[in-house]
Order: C-alpha cells, then structure tokens, then sequence
C-alpha cells in the first residue's frame, strides 16, 4: 500500500526561487489497485514519484510505502519497490543477464535465488534469445522487457511507473500496459504516472489529476465524468486544471 | 556500511569498466606504453638526430687568416670539417643554416703565435642549433690540438720534458652505487610520472561512474535499489581507486622491463639486470655504472603514494560528480591535472629540500620524499608526517565523495 500525506517538496533554484514541486499531496493506493498520476510536463509527476521512491527527501509531510516510512525506512522502502521511469536506464557494456542478476544481488538475493529469478523471468517475458546480448546493442522492445525484469527481480509488493511509455513505439507502449495490468492481477500496489490521457482511462482504478504540484481531483474514471459532466478524459483534465491556458 | 553491497558494487563497476575502451586506455595501454615510447621511441629518435647531426662534415668558413697560410692550410687539410668559401653575408648564412660555423683569425694571428702572444681567435656558431653546435666543437677541437701542439714544439725547441706543461694526469671514478646514481638521476622523474599516472588512471573511471551514469541514465536505476548510498560510493570509489593504482603498477612494471631491455642492450646482450633498474642511452659511456634504482626506495614510495591514490580517486570522483555529463566532467578535471602537475614539477626542481613546513604541502610532499628515498636517504620524522597528513587528506576527499553523493541537487542536477 502507498499512503502520501500533505507530501511537499519545494526546490531553491537562484534564479527561479523556491519551487514547490510537491505541494500538500494526500492520496492512498491500496494492493490490486492502479492509481494514475495524471498532469502534463512539470506538473510534479516525477518529483512526487521520486519521493515515494526514496530518490529524494519530502520537505515536508510523510509517506508509506508497504508499510515503511519514505524519510525513516528509505532502504526498506526500495526492497520493497520496483521502480520503472523513461530515465531508469540499462548499462549499455552489461548483458541482459548480467544487468537483471545485479539488481537481483544489491537486493540481497543469492546467486542460486538470483539465477532461478532469472530463468523465470525470462521465460515469461521471453527473453531467452538475447539474455546474453550486451544491452547497448539491444532493441528498444528488448530493452524495455530487460527493464522490466529488472524492476521485477525482487518480486516488490509495489511499483512505481514514471511515464513509462514516453517515446516507445506503440507495441512496444501495449507490452507496457499489458505488463502494468499484469501487476494489478498479481495483487500488487501500482503507481502509473503519465500524461496520456489514453492510457489513463485503460488503466487506471483511480485517477489524480496534478498540477503545479497540487493534486486538484481525485476519484475513479466513472466518478470523474460525473463530477465535470463529460466523457472525454482530456476534457475533464482542461476542466480541472483550469482551462487551456492552464496546462 | 555493507560489504556484501560494496563488493557487488565494485565488481560490477570493474566488469563495466574493463569493457570501456577509454577506462583501458588510460589505465593499462598509456602507462604500459609510455615508458618503452619514451625510451625507445622518443630516445630512439633523438639518438638518431644526434648521430646524424655528429656524422655531418660541418661547413666552415674562415674570416681573415691571409697572414697565417699554416694555420689556414691545416684548417683545410682536417677531415671533420669542409672549408667553404666565405660568403659576403656569412652571419645571416650562418642564421639559415647554410652554414654552420666561421672561425674569425685575427691579422698577425702566425706571426704573435712565434714571438709568444697570439691574439684569440673567434668561433661563430648559432647557439642552440645542434648542427652548428656541434661544428663549433670541431673547431675548438681543431685549436685546442694546434695549441697542444704549439705548447709541445716549444717545449721541445728548449729541450724541456713535456710532463712540464702537463705534470700530472686526474680521472674521475664514481664510488656511489648504482641504486644511489639512479636514485639521484630519476628521484624526481619516477615521482612526477607516478602522480601523473595515478591522477590520469582515476580521470576515467571517476568520470565513467558519475556524471557518465548520470549522463546515461542508470544512476537513477541503481539508486532505486536497496543500498545505502555510502555503500554506493565506496564500491564506486574502489573501482577509480584501482583505475588509479592499476595505471601506476603496469607503468612500474612497463618500466622495469624496459629498463632491463635497455640494460641488456647496454651490457651487450648479455647480463640483464637481477634489479628494478633503469637505464639512459649512454650512461655507460658517460660513467662507469648503469644507474638503477633502489627496490627498497621504490617499494617505499609505493607506500607513500596508496593514500595519495586514495586522495586522487576521491578528488576525481568528488568533482566528477557534480557534472551532468561526461563532457561537463572532462572540463572539470582536465584543469586539475595542472594543479597536480604543477607540485610534481617543483619536486623535481633540484635545490628544493624537504621541510617540515613542504611535509604538509599534497603532492610537492610526495615527490621530495619519494626522491629522497629513491636515494637511499630515508627520513623517518618527515616520512610520518608525509604519510600522516596524506592519509588525512584522503580521509577528507572520501568523506566529501560520501557527502556530495548524498545530495540530492548535485545527483539529480538538472
């Protein structure tokens, strides 16, 4: 379960001051649910993502993630996450197996645990032909799927996905969906932040619609298009934030 | 602090890295490279311009002389020089290289030779320009002989024994040994080239691990596990470490097999070197001994530069660090290596003792003491206090790696 309340991260930037990035975020995701964080570039997607990740400190308010506290339980938290983003990338001179069985031992696992993750992994994401291929002269598709075994290799309660379609072609965007709703049927707690609407209203359970760091709307798909009396999702998020000029 | 998370850390990083071709490259190719280039490369080309420069006839010309037919007649029967005619402009010649040297005979030059006060005689060369150095010398040659023999007629005019004017023979010996004449000759060079190399071998990989992650993209992937971010740089840093300590042992070990090549050539094939020892092209022929150096120094100055490697990789890592890119972080630590040179050269500088003030200075401390101990001399307070302070200062420069490492607006600077 993730559980964010009044999560605030402000930056200092000499020339654009103090930046809330986070600002007063209070939502919860419960096991078998996908939350999606809906809100266009710089809305605060990532920054709040991060934060639920560990990668950086809230300036103020709290969050659990699977029960552990983001600021007092970071390395708890990440054993328990897996986190997959448009900049989590691969190292290039690692095979495939090599880059999946790295993760496997920073995460404690045992080389004869992290083989048999491997082997499985592999085989459902059929990845056998090139788990011994350098990553750097693999496909996008294959990297993506690498990637995923990646985040996957501790089998976490949770994940977190930061537009994790951004610049895939789209069969390589359905492997994603596909695996997104993978880990909702496994009863995992999911996170999907993205700024396609299309994605949105496919996936998600429940919807948050951020911007300027705010969380302005909640509620499910349905709830949604009755609160703003339309059925077009693009419609709703112009509604919600405020008009065109807005986003 | 987690070794188990360390090691992974570390293996992958050197995995990683002995697949990089500029990680390779600055850590083993250059420093196994640099010393057989240096000796028998760049040594080889010199070597060949010198001889090439002693096997020229030098054109000489002869400015005056009409009232000394001898001295001009001897002057164009020697075989190490060809007499040309003198040219109207013969200083601008000289400037141009058309010719190498004029040798000025003064009127009445014969004349004052007989009666016992010969006016001195010019020589006129291009100072600095090898071949016209070195047609000088013929010259000087040429009337130190012909004052040598003047002095031997005169003596045997007046029936005098020639031990008069030569009444004693002197000849120089060396005493030291050889590890003592190498430890003179290279203290300050094998310091300078190992600093150098430490620095140049930490470059990469710092710059690889940081800001080329950062760069990449798998920063954030590896921070989204569940290690400790101390335990991130230490395996990190273990790996610049041994890019830094790896790039000084192949140079050491580079060097030994050359000094031992070059040896066994000096010696003529036969009797290589049983020690570390590194030879210069005429050595033999300048002294009586090949110079070598010292194992005991040299193992002694391994132990002075470990901290300092540990200072260097910490240092590169820290400023690496704080770079978005690779790019970025090559013009942060290309400057750096001036400031690291800059001690080095000064170790090397002769007249520069070791103080307890120069004890505390990184780096010039290093290269003094190491050349002191290369020369057998071992100055056990100033050792402490060297070793001491460096081992601080690398505590420092990994306390800082640490704690950059642990910023957020240095890891995800935007």
């Amino acid at each position: 379960m993730i559980a964010a309340r009044n999560l605030t991260k402000i930056f200092r930037d000499k020339k654009r001051g103090e930046i809330r990035a986070a600002d007063d975020v209070t939502f919860r995701v419960q096991p078998g649910q996908i939350y999606g964080l809906l809100g266009a570039n710089g809305a605060g997607k990532t920054t709040t993502l991060r934060v639920l990740a560990t990668l950086l400190a809230p300036t103020s308010g709290t969050a659990t993630v699977a029960g552990f506290d983001v600021v007092r339980e970071a390395q708890q938290v990440r054993a328990n996450v897996g986190f997959l983003a448009a900049s989590t990338a691969l190292y290039g001179r690692l095979t495939a197996r090599e880059m999946i069985g790295y993760f496997g031992r920073l995460n404690g696992m045992t080389d004869a645990a992290v083989r048999a993750r491997i082997g499985q992994l592999s085989a459902e994401l059929d990845m056998d032909d090139f788990l011994d291929r350098r990553c750097e002269k693999l496909s996008t598709g294959m990297k993506q799927k690498t990637s995923i075994a990646r985040t996957l290799v501790h089998d976490p309660a949770v994940m977190i996905f930061d537009e994790p379609t951004l610049g895939l072609d789209v069969m390589t965007a359905r492997a994603i969906v596909k695996f997104v709703r993978d880990c909702r049927a496994r009863g995992k707690t999911v996170i999907y932040s993205t700024h396609v609407m299309s994605e949105v209203e496919k996936l998600c359970d429940v919807i948050g619609v951020i911007h300027d760091g705010k969380l302005l709307a909640e509620g499910t798909l349905a709830g949604l298009r009755a609160r703003h009396g339309e059925q077009d999702m693009e419609e709703i998020f112009v509604k919600i934030v405020g008009g065109e000029g807005s986003a | 602090m987690n070794w188990h998370n360390i090691v992974t850390v570390y293996l992958k990083e050197l995995k990683d890295s002995l697949r990089d071709r500029r990680t390779l490259l600055s850590t083993i190719i250059i420093p196994t490279l640099v010393m057989p280039l240096l000796t028998f490369g760049v040594g080889k080309v010199m070597s060949g311009v010198i001889r090439k420069a002693k096997e020229e006839i030098p054109s000489v010309a002869i400015i005056g002389g009409a009232d000394s037919p001898a001295v001009v007649a001897a002057l164009k029967k020697s075989a190490a020089m060809k007499i040309v005619a003198t040219p109207a402009d013969w200083k601008q010649a000289i400037g141009d290289k058309r010719l190498r040297v004029a040798v000025e005979i003064p009127a009445g030059f014969e004349a004052g030779l007989k009666a016992g006060s010969a006016p001195a005689v010019k020589v006129c060369n291009y100072s600095g320009e090898l071949k016209s150095e070195n047609g000088a010398r013929v010259v000087e040659r040429f009337l130190s002989d012909l004052r040598e023999q003047t002095i031997a007629d005169r003596l045997a005019e007046h029936a005098l024994p020639k031990t008069l004017a030569r009444p004693f023979e002197f000849r120089r010996e060396n005493v030291a040994p050889p590890e003592k004449v190498g430890g003179n000759l290279f203290g300050g060079f094998v310091p300078y080239l190992i600093i150098i190399l430490c620095f140049s071998g930490a470059m990469y990989p710092a710059m690889d691990l940081t800001a080329g992650e950062k760069e990449r993209g798998t920063m954030e992937t590896l921070l989204c596990s569940p290690v400790a971010r101390v335990d991130i740089v230490l395996g990190k840093f273990l790996m610049v470490l041994t890019g830094s300590l790896s790039a000084m042992c192949f140079m050491l070990v580079s060097m030994g097999a050359t000094a031992a090549i070059g040896g066994s050539l000096m010696m003529g094939g036969g009797g290589a070197t049983t020690k570390v020892g590194v030879g210069v092209a005429q050595a033999r022929s300048t002294m009586d001994v090949i110079p070598m150096i010292d194992p005991l120094g040299l193992l002694g100055v391994l132990a002075m530069v470990l901290p300092v490697a540990v200072m260097f990789a910490a240092a590169a890592f820290t400023v690496a660090l704080f770079a978005k890119s690779y790019k970025e972080a090559q013009s942060y630590l290309a400057p750096m290596m001036i400031v690291v040179i800059m001690p080095a050269v000064i170790g090397m500088l002769p007249g520069i003792d070791l103080n307890a003030r120069l004890a505390l200075v990184p780096l010039l401390n290093l290269s003094l003491v190491c050349k002191e101990m290369l020369s057998g001399v071992w100055h056990w307070p100033y050792i402490a206090l060297i070793f001491g302070s460096s081992c601080v200062y690398a505590a420092v420069a990994l306390a800082l790696a640490v704690k950059m490492f642990s910023r957020e607006d240095v890891i995800f600077r935007a």
